[in-house]
């Protein structure tokens, strides 16, 4: 194959003197519109607030050492909880579901696959305004337990935590599916049967082979739903009906409503902080996986 | 799988979850016809609200925006995006760097990018509207865009620049007459992919659209209808809304068969 990787190598290297021209117009957009407000976000956080809800460029640490106020911090943590809870639950419900795709005939499971990430691609706020027109006192569920001859007062589901969390569960789920059933699709089917020949039955298989090999999927869909979670503020300002808050609409009211912007900038470095951890996490995970697949 | 995978579970499994995914739905579409409007009890097959969709003027001026900011941002995202496919994927060598700064517009969450933008802009003293918003939809737009435009790079033939360039081509027209319309399905499929998250992008557009009544997204109107409940109007809205972004997705995978960017 040398003779073919060669000259393109010798074609990359005649205009590889100039690929800057092409890069430039979109680097310099992001430069000035994701890397510089974003390093204004870091230095905000430093800043007192003005009298009048302005900003005084005077250093200060009280921003940051007010995110561990423990009104604030409980938010943090009610935050985190929430979206733990949610992660958990769409991993759980993805992994079952990527599973019983694989487990499909081979021709189906690609349609399978397609519907299960096709209301992925729809508007947010419309799936989440479905949950709405779900759980409300005179929703679908409210009037299908009227229809079943149920004549006593439901418990109020619409602007209530769990809302809040089945919001979230099913916005996310299509694509925990999706990165669960990549690691899942690529196993080989032989490592089942070595599995049963060597006399584990079918749960044993499962816990002690396919799931320890299916760890990068479970942790790519845990983090994403964590981390789209834990800063979100559309789905607990609809479906929890600002019963309580999370980061995401604390960090809202000190831009929009509190006028507290060092102070909304010091949470949001926090928030920031907490997600790239966690994205870090996942992919020295998947290294680690894919490193461990290579020494076999 | 299939041999340790008891069969009547897995449909079992497979019926739940494709119930829950789709029952709130056809829920939803299904209300959008229904006469009466109410969740409760179906009084016939009408249109009716689609039809009151189309008189309300501030839905109508909130598309109408949408489409203003969905159409310039897609089409300076996808000029810059492809231009910066290019030139990531004819350098080689990869730096860490500039694939984090390339990455990061896909993967930072919506509300820490709008505030960031907000705080610049303000800071800046630059009145908000409908361009600052259309500045910040480029700015994920175009690593969409980027994306999947280098995916088809991936496959890509370099030798056939060679060629160009041997027989005389400068090296505009090679990129313009050879590389361009190999990359001309991905260029439209990420064109497409940018159009739709852009019609449906909430978070940014609503802290950088300002207070203007004039300056409102679809999305917006959508969000602040929503607060205040259930309507039938609204049905009909998010079915439309609905339909549209998962026809076009389906049209930009369609064209662009190495499939999306994280999916």
């Amino acid at each position: 194959m040398h003779w073919r990787i060669a000259p393109q190598i010798q074609a990359r290297r005649m205009i590889d003197r100039k690929p800057l021209y092409l890069m430039t117009p979109a680097l310099a957009w992001l430069t000035a519109f994701m890397v510089a407000p974003c390093l204004m976000i870091l230095a905000l956080a430093f800043f007192q607030r003005g009298i009048y809800g302005g900003i005084d460029y005077t250093f200060t640490l009280e921003n940051i050492a007010l995110v561990f106020d423990p009104l604030y911090a409980n938010i943090f943590l009610k935050s985190a909880f929430i979206a733990g809870l949610s992660a958990t639950i769409a991993v759980v419900i993805g992994y079952a579901a990527a599973f019983a795709i694989t487990a499909a005939p081979a021709k189906r499971q690609a349609m399978l696959l397609f519907f299960a990430v096709l209301p992925f691609w729809s508007n947010y706020l419309v799936r989440t305004y479905a949950w709405i027109v779900m759980l409300n006192r005179e929703g679908l569920i409210a009037g299908a337990a009227q229809w079943l001859g149920y004549d006593g007062e439901l418990p109020k589901m619409l602007y209530t935590e769990t809302a809040v969390v089945i919001g979230l569960v099913y916005n996310y789920l299509p694509f925990v599916i999706l990165a669960c059933y990549a690691p899942l699709s690529r196993l080989n089917p032989e490592i089942a049967e070595a599995s049963r020949d060597l006399g584990g039955n079918g749960w044993t298989t499962f816990r002690r082979v396919i799931l320890p090999m299916t760890v990068p999927g479970i942790a790519t869909g845990f983090v994403f739903v964590f981390v789209l979670s834990i800063g979100n503020f559309v789905t607990p300002a609809l479906l929890g009906g600002g019963q309580f808050q999370m980061i995401g609409n604390l960090v809202y009211a000190q831009f929009l409503t509190a006028n507290d912007w060092p102070f909304g900038a010091a949470l949001s470095m926090f928030l920031i902080a907490i997600m790239m951890g966690l994205l870090t996490l996942q992919t020295y995970a998947s290294e680690r996986a894919s490193g461990a697949r290579r020494e076999e | 799988m299939r041999s340790i995978a008891n069969p009547r579970l897995m449909l079992m499994i497979l019926s739940a979850v494709f119930a829950f995914l789709y029952i709130p739905i056809s829920v939803l579409f299904a209300l959008s016809f229904n006469e009466g409007g109410l969740p409760t009890a179906w009084t016939g097959f009408s249109v009716k609200w689609y039809g009151a969709l189309f008189r309300n003027s501030d839905i109508m001026g909130a598309a109408l925006n949408t489409l203003v900011v969905a159409v310039i941002s897609t089409a300076l995202a996808t000029i810059l995006g492809t231009l910066l496919a290019v030139g990531v994927e004819i350098r080689r060598r990869k730096g860490r760097f500039l694939e984090t700064i390339i990455f990061a517009p896909m993967i930072i969450p919506d509300i820490v990018l709008a505030i960031a933008l907000l705080s610049f802009f303000s800071l800046l003293n630059v009145t908000l509207g409908l361009h600052t918003v259309i500045l910040s939809h480029v700015v994920f737009n175009l690593a969409f865009v980027c994306s999947v435009v280098r995916s088809r790079l991936k496959t890509f033939d370099w030798s056939v620049v060679e060629a160009s360039t041997d027989l005389g081509a400068p090296m505009v027209v090679t990129l313009w007459r050879v590389v361009l319309p190999v990359m001309m399905p991905a260029v439209i499929a990420g064109a497409l992919l940018a159009f739709t998250l852009s019609l449906d992008e909430f978070i940014i557009a609503f802290f950088t659209a300002g207070a203007g009544r004039d300056s409102i997204t679809l999305p917006m109107q959508i969000f602040a209808m929503i607060r205040f409940g259930v309507t039938p109007e609204i049905n009909a809205l998010a079915a439309i809304v609905m339909t549209l972004s998962v026809v076009i997705l389906a049209l930009s995978q369609r064209l662009n068969r190495g499939g999306l960017p994280g999916q």
